[in-house]
């Protein structure tokens, strides 16, 4: 088979994977000069695809030839497509060539299960191997660990790569019974653990000895499928805390379930709209509980299990906690401006900065870059509100909710079924 | 201010410009305009001709730790923006950074420092923007790219590709700036450059341009198609000297362009 077609079918069955980040680690050239190649902390995109995702790393899957037979994955052995497999040598040879034009930050490598999980992970070991030890390659590399391989092996792969990824998939042991009978909760969880104590074991060692070897120093992250099965936007959020908190993730992905199969025990793929505005939610709450100091248990209650899809969670949680507005531009703390609906890490932190110069006043606030279209209902500066501002409490709902119409359109058909259920 | 108001005549460099400061201050002049080596202007101030001197530039230059190293930053690289009469701006932004020391630089909400730091914001992400958007082809083991950026963004991006290809031998030309980025081993300079044309691709480099574009179209998914997401993030003036936004001869059914 050439070349050109292999790729379309392994970059086919890898473009799923939501997770395409070269962030998390900074490298700089060798000092002899050697190789080729360097990674950025802020990771870089290289380009966008027609959907709008970042294209920052070379996302193909060693093979997908598998054994497993995942109801939700497109590369199941039931499914009738095309099977193939790069060789080790093809791959690396590929991703030199493509860095070197700097159409790509380095590789993301995933596999389906061929054969056994350890031949699968000693297969993309070799290309690794080739990619670091021939071609002295300093990219970035993204590798997914295969749950079941034998744990030297995962250690293998993770002193070759800078991130290890291993996919939840589901999130709930019962759905991933049901959906994935080769896969258990156990057999996800394990390597999860080893890889991060082995990240832990890696940063005390190179605090101690500068060329000690690095596992995984990029972290780790994870992805579930969200919209396949019937759990809540709490149960989700819960368990992506706990995710952090336990196993200490970098991120936490979510991708909205695309009608790939018609089996009976997923939704039916006639008619069936990606919940992709709520993939957008469950994104801004992660992001609330990563740089906004948010709990899950302040966003979402059994009451409400489910994300607000008429506003952003955080307008949600100012909106049922009018007690805390408004919020005092000139004295209050970084934590507080954080909580206010507009106001990000970085604008909080400018404000902070530059009222050791002087008062704020609105003027001053949108020279800074602040955007005012949400903040304003909940800030005052020298204790005003905007002057001409004149908005009932139950009319800010009414605003917001204004604002983000072109928005919620394209979602229309996802919003309206919640609209009815919060309604 | 009682300070004479005059135009300032120099070459357009860097340490022409900090020459002209340091004689701003020496004659106690306030330049009301400055005029680079291509402009044709004449002005209404009395002018004065200023030949860009290493030694008073540097001067000038070891007094900018006065401002901090935010303050430096916003100087060294708010030359290289696009701003309209930049050379002005960051005049009046040193005499008041001088006057009233590296607080005056933090606080962005004067209007001054608000404008230098966006303009600045505004070269740096596209420079940022660019780490990823150059695209090159391999022309007999060299490696050769355009681009056209608003901002002199090569003494930005510099840095980065030298130490990513460090065994390379790579240009990077700047179609607006008229200027190209040469490496070789460990040794780089950037040069104005009147005249650039790739020659047409060879083999190799058709296949991986092909296998490129291949890439892109597959890692889309269709049912996500959103135009305006991927504007966004990547405006349309990048695309002109993208690989994946090209058609090749061999790929007629390519579509994704007309979109």
């Amino acid at each position: 088979m050439e070349l050109l077609d292999k790729l379309a079918i392994l970059a086919d069955a890898a473009k799923f994977d939501a997770a395409c980040t070269s962030s998390g680690l900074d490298r700089t050239a060798r000092p002899s000069g050697q190789g080729i190649g360097t990674a950025m902390f802020s990771g870089c995109c290289h380009t966008f695809s027609a959907d709008g995702r970042c294209v920052t790393l070379l996302k193909v899957l060693q093979t997908n030839r598998c054994i497993c037979d995942c109801q939700y994955c497109v590369n199941r052995r039931s499914n009738d497509v095309p099977r193939t497999a790069f060789t080790p040598r093809e791959l690396a040879e590929l991703t030199i060539g493509f860095y070197r034009r700097n159409y790509i930050e380095g590789l993301f490598l995933s596999s389906a299960v061929w054969g056994s999980p350890d031949r699968t992970t000693e297969e993309m070991i070799a290309t690794l191997r080739l990619l670091r030890e021939e071609y002295h390659f300093w990219g970035y590399i993204h590798a997914k660990a295969i749950p079941g391989a034998d744990p030297l092996l995962t250690r293998r792969l993770g002193l070759l790569a800078d991130r290890l990824s291993i996919n939840i998939e589901l999130p709930s042991e019962a759905s991933l019974n049901r959906l994935a009978p080769d896969k258990g909760k156990h057999d996800i969880l394990t390597p999860m653990a080893q890889i991060r104590d082995g990240i832990q074991v890696s940063r005390h060692e190179i605090a101690r000895y500068r060329h000690a070897p690095r596992f995984a120093p990029a972290g780790q992250s994870t992805q579930m499928i969200v919209g396949a099965t019937p759990e809540s936007d709490r149960h989700i959020m819960l368990l992506t805390q706990g995710l952090y908190d336990k196993y200490k993730l970098k991120r936490v992905f979510f991708s909205a379930y695309m009608p790939v199969s018609d089996s009976a025990l997923l939704p039916a793929p006639a008619g069936f709209k990606p919940p992709l505005l709520r993939e957008h939610r469950l994104y801004q709450a992660d992001w609330l509980l990563r740089y906004y100091h948010f709990r899950v248990e302040e966003l979402l209650d059994e009451v409400h299990p489910n994300l607000n899809p008429l506003v952003d969670p955080k307008c949600s949680w100012a909106l049922a906690h009018m007690e805390f507005f408004p919020v005092e531009v000139n004295r209050a703390s970084l934590e507080e401006l954080l909580r206010v609906p507009g106001i990000g890490p970085k604008s909080a932190r400018r404000i902070v900065s530059v009222r050791r110069c002087g008062s704020l006043d609105f003027e001053g606030l949108k020279r800074l870059g602040v955007v005012l279209k949400r903040a304003q209902y909940f800030i005052t500066c020298r204790g005003k509100m905007l002057s001409g501002l004149r908005v009932s409490p139950d009319g800010v709902l009414r605003h917001l909710v204004a604002q983000e119409r072109p928005m919620l359109a394209q979602g229309a058909p996802e919003q309206l079924s919640l609209f009815e259920q919060t309604g | 201010m009682d300070w004479t108001q005059a135009a300032y005549r120099y070459d357009g460099s860097f340490s022409g410009f900090l020459t002209c400061v340091f004689y701003s201050y020496a004659e106690r002049e306030e330049p009301m305009t400055f005029i680079g080596p291509e402009d044709g202007r004449l002005s209404l101030w009395p002018e004065r001709e200023v030949e860009a001197s290493r030694e008073l530039a540097l001067r000038v230059y070891r007094a900018l730790s006065r401002l901090g190293p935010e303050g430096r930053r916003i100087v060294v690289h708010g030359f290289l923006t696009c701003l309209e009469e930049k050379e002005v701006q960051l005049w009046r932004y040193l005499r008041l950074g001088f006057a009233q020391g590296r607080g005056f630089c933090r606080n962005l909400a004067h209007p001054l420092v608000a404008a230098l730091d966006k303009a600045v914001y505004h070269a740096e992400h596209e420079a940022h923007m660019y780490k990823g958007f150059v695209r090159f082809s391999e022309q007999e083991g060299l490696l050769l790219a355009e681009i056209e950026p608003k901002n002199r963004v090569l003494p930005l991006l510099r840095v980065h590709f030298c130490q990513r290809f460090p065994q390379e031998c790579f240009a990077i030309y700047d179609r607006t700036h008229r200027e190209a980025l040469f490496h070789q081993r460990g040794q780089w300079a950037i040069v104005p450059l009147e005249d650039f044309r790739l020659a047409a691709p060879g083999q190799t480099e058709r296949e991986y341009r092909q296998l490129w574009r291949k890439f892109y179209d597959t890692i889309a998914i269709q049912e996500r198609y959103n135009p305006k997401c991927r504007m966004t993030h990547m405006p349309k003036r990048y695309w002109g000297t993208m690989t994946e936004f090209q058609t090749g001869p061999a790929e007629p059914g390519r579509k994704e362009l007309q979109a």
